[in-house]
């Protein structure tokens, strides 16, 4: 365990920040909070600032897409403090056909290839990051591979077809 | 005698200080026999491909003791392991930059036909992008399928025509990657 629980965590962070941070769950310890994308980056700020926190270290970011719901895709912060031996997890969910969020590389450098990776796979657009292009995928892919509306499979796959197996 | 096999001479006449054959026939076993292959290994059927080239199975009996690493001199392309997209244009490039007459070996399930990667991200068998002219089964192949592939891509040299490279299906095959 790290030198701060959960509670403690979560009072301080309510303290300063009260509704405009909800608490999801604490899934396997690791404490999960939501927040919007107006006071994201205050929120990593205050985390990574803070005397006491010092959440200095940003784990990764990524991004999640449920089709179900009415906030389709949601952008998850994993961040770590070293000092304290902490970890949690943010998540700001967005609306399909505006997902614009403020970038992080303005805390830490890191974030960079982050969000280029989450723009590839989601398209989710970081707003202020300095060369926001794709980094895993093809360049001339129009599609977000990782949206559940693209198809896995390459369709130009031909021993795969029906026809193949009788069907 | 020595028990080392030396190539037979082909097919011609004989006669006391003379023998006369075809040029394609002489051509075509010193090509066959001294192929220059390039290996591009990305994945597991490249370290298969170490264990054919290791001295237990020795590619260099038949006379690929050289690795080119550079495509300028390389008459084989082996393409052995899975081929992502982005890839694709590198692969391409190294194709253009091999000199004529060349040959093309697709090593194992993913550079055949992309294997299990029915993905994306990944080409679906190298000949999307460039022709291939022997495609080697397995995942990874053992070294005995690989030494199989190499000795058909030496018939393949073998019997080819001197004038192959010129003709019209050629060149047909070649626009149809919009090589030239």
């Amino acid at each position: 365990m790290g030198k701060i629980t959960n509670e403690e965590l979560l009072k301080k962070i309510t303290g300063k920040f009260q509704e405009q941070v909800t608490t999801v769950g604490e899934p396997f310890g690791l404490l999960t909070l939501e927040t919007g994308r107006e006071q994201i980056i205050d929120v990593l700020t205050y985390l990574k600032n803070d005397p006491a926190l010092q959440f200095n270290f940003l784990t990764d970011i990524t991004a999640i897409h449920y089709p179900e719901q009415e906030k389709q895709i949601g952008i998850i912060y994993h961040l770590h403090s070293l000092v304290n031996n902490v970890r949690i997890r943010l998540k700001v969910f967005l609306v399909d056909g505006d997902v614009h969020i403020p970038t992080a590389t303005v805390l830490w450098n890191g974030a960079n290839w982050m969000e280029r990776e989450t723009y590839d796979y989601f398209g989710v657009i970081f707003d202020g990051h300095p060369d926001l292009r794709r980094i895993l995928n093809v360049d001339d892919m129009v599609a977000h591979p990782m949206r559940k509306e693209f198809p896995l499979e390459d369709p130009n796959r031909v021993d795969k077809k029906d026809y193949f197996f009788g069907r | 005698m020595s028990d080392i096999q030396l190539v037979d001479a082909p097919a011609g006449v004989e006669g006391a200080g003379f023998f006369a054959t075809s040029l394609d026939k002489v051509i075509g076993i010193a090509r066959s026999n001294s192929l220059w292959p390039l290996p591009f290994a990305t994945s597991c059927c490249g370290i298969e491909f170490m264990a054919t080239m290791a001295p237990h199975y020795d590619l260099a009996r038949f006379g690929a003791e050289r690795m080119s690493f550079s495509p300028r001199q390389a008459d084989l392309l082996m393409v052995m392991g899975t081929i992502a997209k982005k890839m694709a244009p590198v692969l391409r490039q190294v194709y253009l930059q091999m000199a004529e007459p060349r040959w093309v070996m697709a090593v194992g399930a993913c550079a055949s036909s992309g294997g299990i990667f029915d993905t994306y991200s990944v080409l679906q068998g190298i000949d999307e992008v460039i022709p291939v002219d022997v495609y080697v089964p397995g995942c990874p192949p053992r070294p005995e399928a690989i030494i199989d592939g190499f000795i058909s891509i030496q018939k393949l040299v073998q019997t080819e025509t001197l004038r192959r490279r010129n003709e019209p299906q050629y060149q047909k095959l070649l626009a149809s990657y919009g090589i030239q």
